[in-house]
């Protein structure tokens, strides 16, 4: 009970150490996640729509890469920008950029597949109004991920959840440095172990705190714009 | 890809579709030219929906060709299609037939007036703003003719628009296709129903199992039909 009044006490009082924390892990999953999106979107339409041979087998592990270990994946982007690995010379390593590029890693698949999905479904339902109207690849790719944009809003909180949930991959390329690449997850896996559990507890409260309203904000966007356009 | 100079009239030269096994086309020969509506009419599974994708270009035939003002693989900038369950875009009614007017490389200046122009042809003034996939069967039905229509078609394909909709949505799209073909626009539409091809055809083309049994003038097939397939049909008996 003491903890837990600790904890509260904590998120309340408005700590600067506290907020610059939880500031940063928004910036380094947010920043990840348009990122993802940038680049999973236009892959995971490019897929739906088009045939080449391999087609499967890419779907198959693109779908696979949605369970990337994120301790793997850290390993990996951590021999990337290590001063001998071949980013090394950007300098990245144990900044927030470098758990930005890790994190974009982890849920580029995620968001690719799921507009996969999604796309190739709503492809199936349009499939003959876009061809009669003669629609070029580039009008048809466009005229889906807009009107799949509701859908495609599940798939940026999917990895949204997955990127503020992990601390595999950003503790082993950010280092979890105080003040500079500490994020809420490494936070609480650090004061855990440290035994401070008040503080743990605190920055888990928040760290849930902050899932629900970004889903919530979402779905409530989501609601509002589908009522206006179906 | 040359452009004719007109899509008509399409030409079917001993067009054949077979898919898996199963002709569903047999060897069409068939002329679709300006003038009074064509109706295309038949039971269900006779290949009436089959050889409307075929005339609007949207699949090709195994055997045979077409052609379109004379020419073959020529893409739909003059043809239009309603399809028995259109897809509505997830955008407003409005949104719909901007969308087709942009695709049909429409100058933006006029879509506003032509949005506008459109939804009043086909009564939908009001629901503008309206989510489209909200709209009734008949709406939707509706919206989608604007939308064919935006394209500003020489052909208009229909198929089997009335087939889930009540009287008076029937009628209101019956109306529609009317005003269409006044305005020279060649209208093609497929039906089980020969109450409505006895109401719009100008020319009938009867299938049957994928074979043209009789083709001709609308007045000529309903008062005098040559063919044992057609008089069966036309008595109301079921033509399996």
């Amino acid at each position: 009970m003491d903890q837990d009044v600790t904890a509260l006490q904590l998120v309340l009082s408005g700590d600067p150490a506290l907020f610059a924390i939880v500031r940063l892990s928004l910036y380094v999953s947010l920043s990840a996640v348009a990122l993802a999106a940038l680049i999973g979107i236009p892959l995971g339409a490019l897929i739906a729509l088009t045939n080449f041979r391999g087609r499967q087998g890419v779907i198959v592990m693109l779908n696979a890469l949605m369970g990337l270990p994120p301790v793997v994946v850290g390993l990996a982007v951590y021999l990337a920008l290590s001063r001998s690995g071949p980013l090394g010379s950007f300098g990245l390593l144990f900044t927030p950029g470098a758990m930005i590029v890790a994190q974009t890693v982890l849920v580029t698949p995620i968001i690719a597949a799921l507009t996969r999905q999604t796309i190739e479904d709503l492809w199936i339902e349009y499939r003959d109004e876009l061809t009669a109207m003669n629609l070029g690849p580039f009008g048809r790719v466009a005229a889906l991920i807009w009107d799949a944009r509701f859908s495609l809003v599940t798939a940026l909180l999917a990895g949204f959840g997955r990127a503020a949930a992990e601390v595999g991959a950003i503790i082993i390329v950010g280092g979890n440095i105080e003040g500079f690449t500490r994020t809420m997850t490494t936070a609480i896996a650090l004061e855990t172990s440290k035994g401070d559990l008040p503080l743990a507890v605190g920055l888990g409260l928040v760290l849930i705190g902050i899932v629900i309203a970004v889903n919530a904000l979402a779905w409530t966007a989501r609601r509002a714009g589908e009522r206006l356009a179906g | 890809m040359r452009a004719p100079s007109s899509e008509l009239p399409i030409e079917f030269d001993g067009v054949t579709v077979a898919a898996g096994g199963v002709t569903i086309l047999d060897n069409i020969a068939l002329t679709l030219a300006p003038g009074a509506p064509t109706v295309l009419i038949g039971p269900n599974g006779s290949g009436k929906s089959t050889l409307l994708r075929v005339a609007m270009g949207l699949l090709l035939p195994s055997r045979g060709r077409i052609t379109w003002g004379g020419l073959e693989h020529v893409p739909p900038l003059k043809r239009a299609i309603v399809f028995q369950r259109p897809a509505m875009l997830r955008r407003s009614a409005a949104a719909n037939i901007r969308f087709a007017l942009r695709a049909a490389g429409i100058p933006r200046a006029d879509h506003a007036r032509r949005t506008d122009e459109l939804l009043e042809l086909v009564g939908l003034p009001g629901l503008a703003d309206r989510a489209a996939r909200r709209l009734s069967g008949g709406e939707q039905q509706r919206l989608a003719l604007a939308r064919a229509l935006a394209r500003d078609p020489s052909v208009l394909f229909l198929d089997e628009p009335t087939a889930s909709l009540d009287p008076v949505a029937t009628k209101a799209v019956e109306d529609i296709m009317r005003a269409v073909s006044e305005r020279n626009i060649k209208v093609v539409m497929a039906t089980h129903d020969f109450g409505e091809a006895r109401r719009l055809a100008g020319e009938v083309v009867m299938l049957h199992r994928g074979r043209i049994v009789e083709a001709g003038a609308a007045a000529s097939f309903f008062d005098a039909p040559r063919t044992l397939e057609a008089r069966a049909f036309l008595a109301g008996e079921l033509l399996i």
